[in-house]
């Protein structure tokens, strides 16, 4: 509104330009050109600003009493949960939309215009899930997994299960990785394993598996899906897609998926 | 991602409350129920977006709703008052003179003039806050300060007079 300097100014310049509400080049040229009446009446309002606040400057210095310290504490815990939710990568909400219509939505939730949504091999929007699955769980401190490691065989026994086939929990160790644990996750065709690994800094990886329709017996070459909020290289081995995302480095990422795949 | 604490955006809302209202327990009433509106609607909120602003609206919105279920009080104009009030102390004469003049413009006027000039809002805020368009705000501003300085150049020897709702302490 009151941001390109060489704009012709007018009325409402002068108060933003009292109120500092320009930017300084834009500021800078209005003064060079206002005339004596106009830099009078700025100068007034500077002025009428200056004095408003002085005037009601106590109030604001005074201690604040006890009643409204509580509401703004109690104010202040909730939104630091919000706080802690949005910066899951966004995405909680965004996901449970996504699962539960299949992502019929996803042209619009991206930003793509709704009337054309792309159509998404169904790797890739298994891709997709499982980044935004990263992106829900990694930050999670206490309930990162529903089944932690301490329970690894129990937690291959039901997530095989659940899977409808056998499944392997590949060791990461020797890339610095060790197991967290694991949960079950709903996706576009059935149920979804995700495996947490976690760094000696704190860094999270997941691995997300699924039965994927339509995929057939052969495999492919792992692929990077880079559009969801942490990169993920996704590949399809016997009718299982399998997803391995993480804020990692391409290089660092791929080794890791290799390892993975090389272990399944 | 800055954090915006709450307990630093009270003292701003105190203030607007208390030039607002004019009266110091009714402006931390309408900041206390500000805030526990806000921890109702708290899911609203999305982080990153102006908690600032938000807490302005609700609060906004709050008065009205005040204005609307009260009996409006009951305005006294000044110049009805003659002499019979109390003169306030020589230095503080300029200052009053403004406060008593800001009690004199119309209510939607002082309201644009309070959080850009007070409480150093920026446009888009206030009209957010105000829910009108960004135009209004421009013209209700640039009524208020032309008002304001009409007031105060009428009344430059008139210091004796003490605004009349005014029960700031």
């Amino acid at each position: 509104m009151f941001d390109s300097p060489q704009r012709p100014f007018d009325e409402n310049d002068l108060h933003a330009l009292a109120d500092g509400q320009l930017s300084p080049e834009r500021a800078q040229a209005i003064r060079a050109q206002l005339g004596a009446d106009q830099a009078e009446r700025v100068a007034h309002w500077a002025a009428q600003r200056a004095q408003l606040q002085s005037l009601y400057a106590s109030i604001a210095t005074e201690p604040l009493p006890d009643v409204l310290l509580t509401a703004a504490n109690r104010l202040q815990a909730l939104q630091d949960r919000q706080t802690q939710l949005w910066r899951w990568g966004g995405m909680a909400a965004s996901v449970l939309l996504a699962f539960g219509l299949g992502w019929t939505l996803h042209g619009q939730w991206s930003g793509q215009p709704t009337s054309a949504p792309l159509p998404m091999a169904s790797e890739q929007r298994f891709a997709q899930q499982a980044a935004l699955a990263h992106a829900v769980y990694q930050p999670e401190q206490r309930h990162p997994v529903e089944v932690d490691a301490a329970q690894q065989e129990h937690l291959v026994q039901w997530l095989s299960k659940r899977l409808g086939r056998p499944l392997k929990l590949p060791v990461l160790t020797p890339q610095g990785f060790e197991l967290v644990g694991g949960r079950l996750l709903p996706g576009e065709s059935g149920a979804r394993a995700q495996f947490m690994y976690q760094n000696a800094a704190g860094l999270r990886i997941t691995l997300y598996l699924g039965a994927l329709n339509g995929a057939g017996a052969d495999e492919t070459a792992f692929r990077l899906y880079a559009d969801g909020p942490v990169p993920a290289f996704y590949w399809l081995d016997q009718g299982f897609g399998y997803a391995l995302s993480g804020s990692l480095g391409r290089d660092a990422l791929l080794a890791l998926a290799t390892a993975v795949h090389q272990q399944l | 991602m800055d954090r915006q604490r709450i307990i630093d955006q009270v003292p701003a809302l105190r203030r607007y409350a208390r030039v607002l209202t004019g009266d110091a327990w009714a402006a931390d009433d309408l900041v206390q129920d500000t805030l526990e509106r806000a921890c109702r609607k708290w899911v609203l909120w999305r982080s990153g977006s102006n908690l600032r602003a938000w807490l302005f609206t609700l609060m906004h919105h709050l008065y009205l709703n005040q204005l609307r279920g009260s009996p409006p009080l009951q305005v006294v104009d000044i110049d009805t008052l003659h002499e019979g009030l109390q003169a306030p102390t020589h230095d503080a004469d300029s200052a009053l003179d403004l406060e008593r003049c800001l009690q004199r413009l119309p209510a939607d006027q002082r309201t644009v003039l309070l959080l850009v000039a007070l409480e150093d809002m920026s446009y888009a805020d206030a009209a957010r806050v105000l829910q009108i368009p960004v135009g209004t705000v421009m013209s209700r501003l640039a009524r208020a300060r032309a008002r304001l300085r009409e007031l105060m150049e009428q009344s430059p020897a008139a210091p004796t007079q003490k605004p009349v709702l005014r029960r700031l302490k």
